[in-house]
């Protein structure tokens, strides 16, 4: 039974790390770069979640619109002023930025906000469904997650595949110049997938301090490096990739949790070193091959 | 390319001629202007600069600002006084080694007489060594590790050891029976943790208290806590001792509610500030009991005027790291009104004199921590440990 | 202007490299004589030249080779931790400091050499940021065997434990060196800006040579055109390996001598932002360039001390200065600028290069 709830734990988690891991890849897939400031982006989201239900009094739903509205002009304010500026640069100039713009949320929200750690209240509600005579127990929140990570994951297979911005997306992901020929504005798709990302990371964040409320402005960069490491184990760019490579880890992780608490990270790292040398592209990724 | 090469050299080129713009204004001893240290309020040769080392960025933040915001309180209460006058100047280590020795030197140049800090074990540890050999005298508020002070006589602590709460704690457990199997959950990236977890053990077994379950967390991942709540569970636990800080504990009791898992939950000094965590379910903490040394619902008026002032400053509670913070300067104060020391002597001078006193038998102290402190030459800190349970959302001394 | 051949100006181009670091050495020297280096800044000077040699030793694996590693703390640690277990277990037999450190700084070089093939076989098979994730995770995973290990050291050899100190079973007189996540605590210190100085133009040297051998022509080409050069029969394994593990080298040793800096070391310092650290260093410096990697880790790590008296706002202002660099450096339109510039200064700024 402890096998079972050990699973639903670690589905659980694994979907707080799909959602933000959704984040990561389509950003990589079309801006091409590793964005390190995800992480903290999540970090903002679940404190103006955490203001808005706590000291306003607004209920949950709101809160959380209001933190993804706020990620979402986040997002592409920092794409605006410290990405775009860069399109041209060599992607490791981008990627310094990134920690750059990750340092400086960080120190933003310990000036706003102060260090000293708040309990996050949940957005669903503490309750939780028992079975089998209480020996299951499956939280409201760990439910709410899987779906909420169910539906995003197949709103955004609808979303690249059937809408005009979508399939500009995928397009720019290709080839941004033939993109640009074919009379995108590739600028245009960027900011969007950012807004996206950003507003992504805004859900993944109220889910993760509902189900771990310990809020402060570290709290985004571990989620952030293990969504990162998530989105690389189910094949970077790709949509259902970063779903499974999510859960996967989630659930490697409460497993090797329960089989020896003081390595299991080290387990975890181990799985994906493992993965990557037998699939180099990640699970689901596609393998490109060079043109000579 | 090429370009860019030279483009980035220029650009560290210009950037370090402002820098050593900067260097030539570091070397003099300026006297320090920390806006925000609030005992700046007399300045003059005649005030003895105290220079404190904590983590006020980064993950340890909360304590780092806790200790120093608790020294300035007592700082400022003192300079009212009128008689010997402290300016406390707060340096940031991030919690980390390094920064905490570079920190250091800073304080140093800016003409710091005695140290106060760090707040965290490792950076402690390292700095103990610096200022042993540049004899300056160090105090710490809440370094608990005896690594801190071993082999260095210059060095004191005002916190409880981490051997001595495990201890402690194993003996308070048997004699008031609060349980019979015993799990422990503990981070065992963490130097003050496994400490505390490692003297509880070594006494468990000595007096025959049965530890059914060893659980552990890693220092960074404190997120998840339910296969080490299930496995506490499946032993059949009925007392979880928790020697680890309030923000994974307050996730652990969260996790443990969920799962409908209601041991006793015991922790140590740590633990405190968990009641004042924003937007925590103190109802989740109703029983849990603690070793502190410092309970802000204390009655007494010293205790009363402190969480007064500490509110009126910053807001919220003070925890015990403000509390032993607070006890820190008034230890110094007092040793240096009784060594009689002026702000005109050398640090070393200072170092010696200190010690001296410190060590000497009939130095006691009166503080929030505990009455009558002293110290032993081995620097560490003799006071009453005492037991607080949570009870209606505060503490009730025990 | 005179045409220089390559071989000439790369001569000219290493001297200024070499100068500049003994220049720097030498003015930092008098300065300490003549008493006016304040004490901060005398005490950044270890670790600073710790950090810029393990820019130097990241330039050849980021820089020259062109694969990203975000796990070269690990490196740092393995050399610091094994040096620190040989700097306390060998305090008698070897009673001279600079001998001793010379020999912990060896031996960190070399089980950090040996991590380097260990992590590096394997991780060399992967190419662009699968590469990078994969060393991300070895630097993870040894962070963490780190933190569980104990090593003490009695008058039958060393101990080692994964459970605690008491399970090493140390004999009477013997000491815990290692313990679990506490670290080392009772270090010796032993490094000085002298030793610091030497391990620096040794590093430089090294990879000086190593980029002007026929190895080093062969690992860039490899960067610049995998394909084309494994068609001309360079075995893509060995090359990046060897620049690999000559990488892992250096930061053992410059992890060694970090280490012997401070009397308390733990693993958790070296950690994925430390290793983060680093790149940012070689990155602001230029990716290949050496000389920009030495002044950029100097410059990055004096920074946020000179910025202490900004209190509060200090790391928020190293964020800025950070993107500020980066953006300065990257953006065409300010490149362009600065480009005229130097071109009127006549400094003959050529266009364009294979790099990327």
């Amino acid at each position: 039974m402890s096998l079972l709830n050990n699973l639903i734990n670690g589905i659980s988690l694994g979907s707080v790390y799909a959602i933000i891991a959704l984040g990561y890849t389509m950003v990589y897939g079309i801006a091409k770069m590793l964005n390190f400031a995800h992480g903290d982006v999540i970090m903002v989201g679940a404190y103006i979640c955490f203001f808005a239900t706590g000291q306003f009094g607004l209920p949950p739903v709101v809160g959380v619109i209001l933190a993804m509205v706020v990620c979402t002009v986040l997002g592409v304010v920092i794409e605006r002023l410290a990405y775009k500026p860069l399109r041209q640069a060599p992607s490791l100039a981008v990627l310094i930025t990134a920690i750059g713009v990750s340092y400086f949320l960080q120190n933003s929200a310990l000036l706003l906000w102060k260090s000293d750690p708040k309990s996050f209240t949940s957005v669903v509600g503490k309750g939780s469904f028992k079975l089998f005579d209480g020996q299951l127990t499956i939280t409201h929140v760990a439910l709410v997650t899987v779906v909420a990570c169910i539906v995003i994951m197949l709103a955004l297979t609808w979303f690249t595949g059937n809408t005009k911005m979508g399939k500009a997306m995928r397009a720019c992901s290709e080839d941004k110049g033939a993109a640009l020929l074919m009379g995108i504005d590739v600028n245009r798709t960027i900011s969007m997938t950012f807004a996206i990302g950003s507003a992504l990371a805004a859900i993944a964040g109220a889910l993760y301090c509902s189900t771990y409320p310990t809020l402060m402005p570290t709290t985004g960069s571990l989620p952030g490096i293990k969504a990162f490491t998530a989105a690389v184990f189910g094949g970077i760019g790709s949509i259902p990739g970063a779903m499974l490579g999510g859960i996967l880890l989630g659930v490697i992780e409460i497993f090797a949790k329960a089989f020896n608490t003081q390595i299991s990270d080290a387990v975890v790292f181990a799985v994906l070193i493992i993965v990557l040398l037998v699939k180099p592209a990640g699970l689901l990724g596609k393998t490109v091959r060079e043109k000579v | 390319m090429k370009k860019m090469r030279v483009l980035s050299l220029a650009m560290a080129a210009a950037m370090s001629l402002s820098l050593l713009a900067g260097c030539g204004g570091g070397t003099s001893s300026e006297p320090s202007t920390n806006p925000d240290s609030g005992s700046g309020s007399s300045t003059g040769a005649d005030v003895i600069t105290i220079g404190g080392i904590g983590p006020l960025t980064g993950s340890a933040a909360v304590y780092g600002l806790a200790t120093k915001q608790g020294a300035e309180i007592a700082i400022e209460e003192i300079n009212a006084l009128g008689g010997l006058q402290f300016a406390l100047d707060s340096q940031d280590d991030e919690g980390a080694t390094e920064k905490a020795v570079n920190a250091y030197g800073k304080l140093k140049d800016n003409g710091a007489k005695i140290i106060y800090g760090c707040t965290t074990t490792n950076p402690c540890v390292a700095v103990a060594a610096e200022t042993y050999n540049d004899r300056y005298f160090q105090l710490t508020p809440s370094a608990s590790s005896t690594d801190v002070t071993a082999g260095k006589d210059n060095v004191f602590q005002v916190c409880f050891t981490d051997p001595n709460q495990g201890k402690t704690a194993a003996d308070y457990i048997k004699e008031n029976n609060l349980g019979t199997k015993i799990a422990v959950i503990y981070n065992n990236g963490d130097a003050y943790s496994t400490g505390i977890y490692t003297a509880f053990q070594a006494e468990a077994d000595e007096i025959g208290l049965e530890v059914v379950a060893v659980q552990t967390f890693p220092d960074d991942t404190n997120a998840d806590f339910t296969v080490q709540l299930t496995a506490a569970k499946d032993a059949g636990a009925d007392l979880v001792f928790m020697p680890i800080y309030y923000t994974p504990a307050s996730l652990i009791l969260n996790q443990a509610k969920t799962m409908g898992y209601e041991p006793t939950f015991f922790g140590c000094d740590g633990m405190d500030g968990i009641l004042d965590l924003e937007g925590f379910d103190t109802s989740l903490a109703e029983g849990l009991m603690l070793m502190t040394p410092f309970n802000a619902w204390g009655e007494d008026e010293r205790t009363v005027k402190f969480v007064e002032e500490y509110q009126e400053a910053y807001g919220g509670i003070p925890n015990q790291f403000a509390a032993d913070g607070y006890d820190c300067i008034y230890a110094i104060y007092e040793a240096c009104e009784k060594a009689g020391i002026t702000a005109d002597m050398s640090a070393q001078d200072i170092c010696e004199k200190l010690i001296a006193t410190f060590t000497d038998s009939s130095f006691s102290v009166d503080g929030l921590t505990g009455t009558g402190m002293t110290w032993g030459t081995n620097g560490e800190v003799s006071k009453a440990p005492v037991v607080v349970k949570v009870e209606g959302g505060v503490y009730v001394t025990q | 202007m005179k045409k220089l051949t390559p071989s000439r100006k790369r001569l000219i181009n290493n001297s200024i490299t070499y100068g500049m670091v003994i220049a720097a050495f030498v003015i930092i020297q008098i300065m300490k004589a003549g008493g006016m280096l304040s004490s901060s800044l005398q005490g950044l000077l270890v670790p600073i030249c710790a950090y810029v040699t393990m820019a130097i030793a990241l330039n050849l694996v980021v820089g020259i080779s062109g694969e990203l590693s975000l796990g070269h703390a690990g490196f740092m640690s393995v050399g610091a931790f094994s040096g620190m277990v040989f700097n306390i277990a060998m305090q008698s037999a070897i009673p001279v400091a600079p001998l001793r450190l010379l020999c912990a700084m060896l031996v960190g070089a070399v089980f950090a050499g040996i991590a380097g093939v260990i992590v590096g076989v394997p991780v060399l098979r992967l190419r662009g940021d699968y590469l990078a994730i994969v060393t991300l995770a070895f630097g993870e995973i040894i962070k963490n065997i780190i933190n569980i290990l104990y090593i003490g050291v009695d008058e039958n050899g060393l101990h080692f434990s994964t459970q605690n100190e008491a399970a090493l079973g140390l004999a009477e007189g013997g000491k815990a060196i290692l313990k679990g996540p506490l670290g080392v605590t009772t270090n010796v210190k032993l490094s000085t800006f002298t030793a610091g100085f030497i391990l620096v133009l040794v590093a430089i040297t090294v990879v000086l040579n190593l980029v002007n051998s026929r190895t080093g022509r062969a690992v860039m080409a490899l960067r610049d055109n995998r394909i084309a050069a494994e068609s001309v029969g360079i075995g893509a394994t060995k090359y990046k390996l060897i620049a690999f593990v000559t990488s892992a080298v250096l930061a053992g040793a410059a992890g060694a001598l970090y280490a012997m800096n401070y009397s308390s070391v733990a693993a958790k310092q070296f950690d994925f932002n430390a290793s983060i650290l680093i790149l940012v260093f070689v990155v602001l410096g230029g990716l290949g360039n050496i000389r920009g990697s030495i002044i950029a880790a100097a410059l990055l790590y004096v920074l946020p001390e000179l910025l202490r008296d900004f209190y509060d706002f200090r790391m928020l202002i190293y964020a800025i200065v950070l993107i500020l660099v980066m953006l300065a450096t990257n953006n065409p339109t300010f490149k362009q600028f600065f480009g005229g510039l130097f071109a009127r200064l006549g400094r003959g700024s050529r266009k364009g290069g294979a790099q990327e």
